[in-house]
């Protein structure tokens, strides 16, 4: 039966729950900032943890390898110069070419490496934590992103940590374009709670005309992603509400399962 | 109940929260993360008292959230609700029968996280959900209740390895002891 300490203590967690529940977001935020930060000696430990059999590794290989190693990447330097004088005289050649017809001169994205150190425990978010912060440049709503294309965006800064909603999550929406003749433009929602490879294009028009393979990149509308990053490719589409507009499956570009460095983007540039 | 015991308790459910933000091999191999609060929790309503209850279900519920996207304090009610439910018809459960361990660790990790999503969708919040979810939550129920008996096993290992041993009692008494004389 109910005792005194019973209800002593019954009332003591709801009143703490209640309590939690009822501060503001700022708050909050803080908190839980607060509260996380107890972890980062675990995780600190584990990253070490990591690294040992890479530095295991780093110490037995041999210094031929090591040296072939450096020839290739000093082949691929010399390689990816070429390219990057080509590209500066394109894009030399680009500003020009907007200047004379008045459009807003692009900059280059200024990007910082990150390692994700955790993966949200909860099955019904998307999120990660990322091991740059405040401190680091990083602020809220910077895209992120791999070589292979859009992961998502900053969604809490703390000194040295970050949290990353991933691209699949109900609360990072994108708006995405298809690379068919039309030039379809339709938002990037969340699809199953499985499968964290497909997401949901939906919002498209009625009539678009969609074939799986073709590639969806950011639109730049929004006022998050710039525009053209990879997303995905169209899987399958399909019309909804009798005709209304048309949805389709986009397989993600990046592998969202097994992130362990992003990008961030610390000053993307979008039309609002 | 001893003080050692509710600190090893609230430091397993600090080390079971980092370990399913650092290890999601289950979520790659399974399609969801196995919670192990729940069967804990049952671990500590069946053995400890209702101050390492309500402890246990108010920083686990805090740790749990500060690490995922949740609402700081939204997990902290229902792990109390069900801690405070077993607590108090804890006599008349078969603690130590693994099948009884087992059938309890699963309606805990069923009802959790159950629980946490309503209360999430109460607060206008949109978690992922969709037919996924209900294999995620087999997956949370099944692992839920494989882990508690084996949370139980560990405790009373941890126990036997660190508490004091319960003395035991000879045969001997020394006001009954025939003292033989010179002759």
């Amino acid at each position: 039966m109910l005792k005194k300490k019973h209800y002593l203590a019954l009332g003591v967690v709801v009143l703490a729950a209640l309590l939690i529940f009822s501060l503001p977001q700022r708050a909050t935020g803080r908190l839980k900032l607060a509260v996380s930060s107890l972890f980062l000696p675990l995780f600190g430990l584990l990253n070490t943890a990591q690294q040992l059999p890479v530095a295991a590794a780093d110490i037995v290989m041999p210094r031929s390898a090591l040296l072939r190693e450096v020839g290739e990447l000093q082949r691929d330097q010399q390689q990816f110069r070429i390219q990057m004088m080509q590209a500066a005289a394109t894009a030399q050649e680009n500003d020009q070419l907007r200047a004379l017809i008045g459009w807003q001169r692009q900059t280059q994205w200024k990007l910082k490496l990150a390692n994700v150190v955790m993966r949200d425990p909860a099955n019904w978010w998307r999120t990660v934590q990322i091991d740059l912060g405040s401190r680091d440049g990083v602020r809220e709503n910077l895209p992120v992103l791999t070589a292979d294309g859009l992961v998502g965006r900053v969604s809490s800064v703390g000194l040295t940590r970050s949290q990353v909603i991933l691209i699949g999550d109900p609360y990072c929406r994108v708006s995405a374009l298809v690379e068919n003749p039309a030039h379809d433009v339709g938002i990037i929602t969340a699809s199953g709670p499985l499968d964290s490879s497909l997401v949901e294009l939906t919002y498209l028009s009625g009539n678009a005309v969609l074939k799986p393979g073709q590639n969806v990149v950011t639109s730049g509308e929004g006022g998050i992603y710039p525009r053209g990053i990879p997303i995905g490719q169209i899987v399958d589409s399909q019309t909804v509400e009798f005709g209304l507009y048309t949805e389709a499956r986009v397989k993600l570009a990046a592998n969202l399962g097994a992130l362990e460095q992003v990008w961030v983007i610390l000053n993307p540039q979008v039309n609002p | 109940m001893n003080p050692l015991q509710s600190i090893l308790i609230l430091a397993a459910a600090f080390l079971a929260v980092f370990g399913e933000a650092a290890f999601p091999l289950l979520r790659h191999w399974l399609g969801a993360q196995v919670d192990l609060l729940p069967g804990l929790m049952v671990y500590t309503a069946l053995n400890a008292d209702i101050v390492t209850v309500s402890l246990l279900a108010t920083l686990g519920g805090l740790w749990f959230d500060a690490l995922s996207a949740n609402p700081l304090g939204v997990s902290i009610l229902p792990l109390f609700a069900i801690g405070f439910v077993i607590y108090l018809q804890r006599e008349l459960i078969l603690r130590e029968l693994p099948f009884a361990q087992f059938i309890l660790g699963a309606a805990a990790s069923a009802a959790a996280p159950a629980m946490c999503v309503l209360l999430l969708l109460t607060g206008g919040q949109q978690p992922l959900l969709g037919w996924g979810s209900l294999w995620q939550w087999l997956v949370m129920t099944a692992g839920g209740a494989v882990a508690t008996p084996i949370l139980f096993e560990f405790f009373h290992w941890c126990q036997h390895a660190l508490g004091y041993q319960p003395r035991t009692e000879t045969s001997f008494r020394p006001d009954r002891e025939i003292r033989r004389g010179k002759l």
